[in-house]
């Protein structure tokens, strides 16, 4: 036997109180961990997402910023439309590399879904935008034939909703003509997902937009200073300048304060945990005064016993904390759930992400803060006299 | 020199106004093989006197030296870690309560001082020696409350004797034990002392304990009447 094999049957002699106390550390570290996830893991599907579109900055006709934004990421209502003058103009400057010209159009359909839902449609230009989105794979068939093809591209998740295969026939709204479905793109994680492609002129057509663009996506050339073309952009009438990087952080900030709450809380749990883990050894060794003074007189070093007691505190915040990640890991799936309902805005893709460093450092801190909580009972153990046993059973 | 000298140990115990001198300029020798029956009334500081003879508990004044080593005398204070280490060389403590932890069985309650002390847990020869002496081979899987009270005591005794100390002081030993359980750890005592060179420090009630002593000291108010 040696100390730390002691300190393990001392834990076992209680064992309720011990459990109780375990499981309180098991939840803020549940929390904590799957906090220090979502930290990870919605920046980086943000990131993901953003980089997704494939443009650098995108203009949009004048509106409020926020549903520039919405607009592009979800795809959605209320669009206006820039003159095609000016978008040319745009594309044709000296900092463009690629330009891809887009039209939006959402339609509300009654027989989707439940309550019906809208399906977005977006025109682009067969010749520019596939190269502009290189790494748009497809799970079957490819881009449209010819540029005019009466043909259409769905997204993943909109060949799920529709149950159409490449091949397949498909009408569109606002037009007698059916439509072959000339590909099924894979998952991406973003927008595109949930979208039908159709080429750019076909869809100002059918949907009475002749002449009428939604969304213009540059990419710029390498050496040119985008902030410096985008000061250029501003000062144009009736459109609004989207930038990516801009975008990406004014949702950062939108969360961040979310965050910030959020990890106080986490926090305060810990903290709670923490003095339930302390009141719990504090309590121990005081009903242990007598046995502890006992094992001071069959030699037990003052150090001896601080051991005992520490390993008591850390064994217990260790266990702690390995069962809150388990939870995390396992409940992970359902955490992703809550945060999206309560968030702002969440990207596509996984918004928790778990990785080896994060839960390392959650466990370690917790451990180790457990430990430094526990040096105070462990000092007070390690402080009874021998004498103070043998005098209380006076 | 004897093996152990208390010069004028005198504790004082204050209780409010009150003082009480538990230990009054008491002095004794004791030699190695010693038997040494304490008594005297209750509150008369017997249990005084060993704390302060086994370095559980400081005196006042007086002096005490074990083995040639000053332990306390004025001027001399000892730490808490350097204390610890004369209490494993020399003594093994029972007391009238057994003070076994519940949760370790027999075997493990016996072998509590080699935890500390790491010297000690190669030494599984010396284990069942002391199993064999205190009739304690069958039960080292027991957990303390499986046990008789006379069984807990001879635990409690095989665990001050694991280090094979020179001196047992046992307060009380069978003050929670009926008179046959009494004899058996009289004889136990006897039988240690003669076997094993061990000296003890008997503190008893009991006349029939108290007569293996081969000496006695009896208290009074503190002090030693005869000695
Ligand atoms: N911690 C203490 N504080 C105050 N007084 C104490 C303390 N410990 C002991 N005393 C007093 O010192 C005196 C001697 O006590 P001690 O325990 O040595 O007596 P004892 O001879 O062992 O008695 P008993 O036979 O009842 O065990 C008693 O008057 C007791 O009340
Ligand atoms: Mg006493």
């Amino acid at each position: 036997m040696n100390i730390f094999q002691v300190a393990c049957k001392n834990l076992l002699r209680r064992k309720t109180r011990t459990l109780f106390t375990i499981a309180g550390i098991m939840l803020s570290a549940w929390v904590l961990v799957t906090l220090l996830g979502f930290n990870r893991g919605y920046e980086q599907s943000l990131n993901e997402n953003i980089e997704g579109m494939g443009f650098q900055i995108v203009l949009t006709a004048k509106g409020c910023p926020y549903e520039a934004a919405t607009l592009m990421l979800k795809g959605g209502t209320g669009l206006r439309y820039m003159p095609e003058a000016l978008v040319r103009d745009v594309a044709g400057r000296e900092a463009v590399a690629a330009a891809t010209e887009m039209l939006m159009h959402a339609e509300f359909d009654p027989n989707k879904g439940e309550n019906g839902g809208t399906t977005v449609y977006l025109g682009i230009d067969p010749q520019t935008y596939p190269a502009m989105k290189p790494y748009l794979q497809f799970n079957q068939g490819g881009w449209f034939s010819a540029d005019s093809a009466v043909e259409i591209v769905l997204g993943y998740e909109a060949a799920e909703l529709e149950q159409r295969e490449a091949g397949d026939m498909m009408l569109l709204p606002g037009s007698e003509q059916e439509f072959r479905v000339a590909g099924v793109l894979k998952r991406t994680g973003t927008q595109d997902d949930g979208m039908i492609f159709l080429p750019l002129k076909l869809a100002q057509n059918i949907f009475n937009k002749t002449g009428r663009l939604t969304m213009l996506g540059l990419r710029l050339k390498q050496e040119a200073d985008q902030s410096v073309f985008e000061e250029e952009l501003y000062s144009l009438p009736d459109v609004q300048v989207v930038s990516m990087a801009q975008v990406k952080n004014t949702i950062l900030s939108l969360v961040a304060s979310a965050k910030v709450i959020v990890l106080s809380i986490a926090f305060i749990a810990f903290l709670i945990a923490l003095f339930g883990v302390l009141n719990t050894i504090l309590m121990s060794v005081f009903e242990r005064f007598q046995e502890i003074g006992i094992l001071k007189s069959i030699g037990a070093l003052p150090k001896d016993i601080f051991l005992m007691v520490l390993s008591e505190t850390a064994l217990l915040c260790a266990l702690g904390s390995l069962a809150g990640i388990i939870l995390a890991y396992l409940f992970s799936g359902l955490s992703e759930m809550a945060v999206r309902y309560f968030l702002p805005f969440a990207p596509n893709g996984r918004l928790i992400i778990l990785d080896w460093p994060t839960t390392a450092l959650a466990f370690l801190s917790i451990t180790l803060a457990g430990i430094a909580g526990g040096v105070y009972p462990s000092l007070r153990a390690a402080a009874v006299r021998p004498l103070d046993s043998i005098r209380s059973v006076d | 020199m004897a093996f152990i000298e208390a010069k004028n140990l005198t504790k004082i115990y204050t209780r409010g106004a009150e003082e009480i001198r538990a230990l009054d300029k008491a002095s004794f020798t004791v030699e190695r093989g010693e038997i040494i029956a304490v008594t005297g009334a209750s509150g008369s500081g017997k249990t005084t006197l060993v704390n302060v003879l086994g370095c559980l508990d400081n005196p006042a004044s007086g002096s005490l030296t074990i083995d040639g080593r000053t332990i306390f005398e004025d001027g001399v204070n000892l730490s808490e870690t350097a204390l610890t280490k004369i209490r494993r060389g020399i003594f093994g403590y029972v007391f009238q309560k057994f003070f076994l932890l519940p949760t370790l069985t027999v075997k493990e309650n016996i072998l509590l001082p080699a935890v500390f002390q790491p010297g000690l847990r190669a030494n599984t020869a010396r284990l069942a020696e002391v199993l064999r002496l205190l009739g304690l081979e069958k039960r080292i899987q027991h957990l303390p409350g499986q046990l008789s009270g006379g069984e807990m005591q001879r635990t409690a005794l095989a665990r001050a004797l694991i280090n094979n100390p020179a001196v047992l002081i046992a307060d009380e030993p069978t003050g929670s034990l009926d008179s046959k359980r009494s004899a058996e750890i009289k004889n136990l005592l006897l039988e240690l002392n003669q076997k094993q060179k061990l000296a003890i420090i008997l503190v008893t009630h009991n006349p029939e304990l108290a007569a293996i002593g081969h000496k006695k000291l009896e208290l009074k108010d503190g002090s030693i009447h005869n000695g």
